[in-house]
């Protein structure tokens, strides 16, 4: 228990004197799962919108696929991304294996699903009225999409924010596909994992106190979108 | 050369036709009313001809061009003309921004915008809710708002669907008497979809009556209200009395109808022996308890069945061999001390009897 206190105590430490070890770590987290759900998001906004705003075959089937890869483990989406860009593998030749990029690539396959639904959901949340309203004023096509985008923002800003918090608090993809190099693939919860197994708790605590404080921020910003 | 026109279109849901062989001509400039009962296909149709869906059958014309299927002639041809929703929808931003949207998907320039706003905003009395975020508006302030969003692209057609429909008294007032505005102003070609019959008669310069789907009869409120042609249209618009009888007797235009053993004198080009239905507006017949010395041709006797109160008047039953129906004013009501049981006689002119062809 004394060790645990301990621990905690140098965390905390570690934390409040901004230790370069720790902020460069929390840094590379954020910058890597910022810049996986923004291109996430310039995925999934538009084609929430052309999947919502088009009668096509097997629309339904599509959404329910969508949805049943919310849940999508970390490690399988770790493997395929693994076998597709390890060296032997189709893409290999692009040699990015075991770099911050190819973990944005990881975390943009396994975020997708999460902000693809909460996008086409949101969208069916709004009143049809909108869309015809918007026709019936001139707006093309584009111009529709946009105003119902528009209109069940807080909706989808909720589903880009689940996004993001899925990549940043995942470990197995970015475990597999980064290696949890130092200095260069290692983030939050990499090292955490790293350190635990190494007995060395009072970094693993002083990032998963970080992590928390990062869950916790996206949840009352979740929690006052959702309000409004 | 007709701005609208539509030649035999249709519209199907789910394998059903709800409308079917349209064919319309909505004259430039013209106030044109769709009167007919709730699902009669009014929505249907202002959707069809607004552009907002693609007819199962047939073709819709704009302007002389065919915009039945392409997209793109579709938009251009779409933002020519703005449609306010029966329920419509305010955007989630202030009232200025939902009025400036149409102007702004049309890249109109800021300053040209601004002024369209403000212009379409005060013709709709909105001018002062400008800031306000739209969603905080009461019904009837949402529908001008509505209004006022269509407006602010000039259109060159309007197309309104029960524009008063679920309002109170004195927002459909106001409603009222912005279109009237609008319609003396603004030359707009306008197109509504009312189930209110004396809104369409004191909006409208021609009057569509669709029912089930078809479009039954056009023509001018008077032609409409006075001599409805088929009987369906006739019950729509308030005539109360529909009597069926077969043409017995004729003296050049003047006729003899027998209606069960009684009999009704009418103007008519019908021959003898044709079944026919005789119809009387019941604000045409007169009450009173003695017979008069009267130039009218029908006067019957008959006992009061019932008397119901509509509105300012009251409304007669007469049993006379068959059901005619009178309103009178309360007034007179009290006057002729009008009670049920009371021996009274109905009293109607010849020329107050419009007669149509019954059809089996």
């Amino acid at each position: 228990m004394t060790e645990l206190w301990d621990g905690l105590v140098t965390a905390l430490k570690l934390i409040v004197s901004l230790n370069p070890e720790v902020m460069e770590i929390a840094g590379r987290s954020l910058a890597i799962s910022a810049t996986s759900s923004t291109i996430a998001a310039l995925i999934c906004l538009p084609l929430g919108a052309v999947i919502h705003s088009n009668k096509f075959p097997g629309k339904r089937t599509l959404i329910n696929i969508v949805q049943t890869l919310f849940s999508l483990p970390t490690v399988a989406v770790g493997l395929f991304v693994f076998v597709l860009f390890s060296r032997a593998g189709p893409i290999g030749g692009l040699d990015i294996m075991f770099t911050p990029v190819v973990m944005v690539i990881g975390q943009v396959i396994l975020i997708s699903p999460i902000m693809l639904g909460l996008t086409v959901s949101a969208l069916s949340g709004v009143d049809k009225t909108i869309a015809d309203t918007a026709i019936s004023l001139g707006a093309s096509g584009f111009q529709t999409a946009v105003i119902t985008l528009r209109e069940a923002r807080f909706a989808v800003l909720a589903g880009l924010i689940m996004g993001f918090g899925r990549a940043i608090s995942e470990v197995g993809l970015s475990l597999m596909v980064g290696g949890n190099i130092a200095g260069f693939t290692r983030t939050i919860t990499t090292t955490i994992s790293l350190e635990t197994s190494k007995g060395d708790l009072e970094l693993a605590l002083a990032l998963g106190i970080i992590l928390i404080v990062i869950a916790l921020v996206i949840n009352l910003v979740l929690n006052r979108v959702q309000q409004k | 050369m007709a701005l609208i026109e539509t030649v035999n279109i249709g519209q199907k849901y789910g394998g059903q036709y709800i409308l079917k062989d349209v064919n319309l001509r909505i004259n430039r400039g013209e106030v044109f009313a769709l009167i007919g009962p709730t699902g009669a296909g009014k929505t249907t149709l202002l959707r069809l001809l607004d552009l907002l869906e693609v007819p199962a059958s047939g073709s819709v014309y704009f302007d002389g061009m065919d915009v039945t299927a392409n997209k793109s002639l579709r938009l251009q041809a779409r933002r020519r003309m703005s449609f306010v929703l029966q329920k419509p929808a305010v955007f989630n931003m202030s009232v200025y921004d939902n009025v400036a949207c149409g102007p702004r998907w049309r890249r109109e320039k800021d300053a040209t915008i601004r002024q369209r706003v403000s212009r379409a905003l005060e013709l709709a009395g909105m001018a002062e809710y400008i800031n306000r975020n739209a969603r905080t508006l009461s019904g009837g302030e949402t529908q001008r708002v509505a209004i006022a969003r269509a407006l602010a692209i000039a259109p060159e057609v309007l197309f309104l669907d029960e524009p008063t429909a679920n309002l109170d008294p004195i927002s459909a007032a106001k409603i009222e008497e912005v279109l009237a505005h609008i319609i003396g102003d603004q030359k707009t070609t306008v197109v509504m979809a009312t189930h209110n019959m004396s809104q369409g008669q004191r909006l409208a310069g021609r009057i569509g009556v669709i029912m089930n789907g078809e479009v039954l009869q056009i023509g001018s409120p008077g032609d409409i209200f006075s001599t409805p042609q088929k009987k369906e249209v006739a019950e729509f618009v308030g005539v109360d009395n529909i009597l069926s009888g077969v043409i017995v007797n004729r003296d050049n235009e003047l006729v003899t109808i027998d209606v069960n053993g009684s009999i009704i004198q009418a103007i008519s080009d019908y021959p003898i022996g044709e079944e026919v239905h005789a119809l009387i507006r019941p604000e045409d017949i007169t009450l009173a308890p003695r017979k008069d010395a009267s130039s009218a041709r029908n006067t019957f006797e008959g006992r009061i069945a019932r008397i119901f109160p509509v509105g300012a008047l009251v409304r007669v039953e007469v049993a006379c061999g068959f059901s005619l129906f009178a309103v009178v004013t309360k007034r007179s009501a009290e006057d002729l001390s009008l009670t049920v049981n009371k021996r009274v006689y109905a009293t109607f002119k010849a020329t107050a009897v419009h007669i149509i062809k019954r059809w089996h």
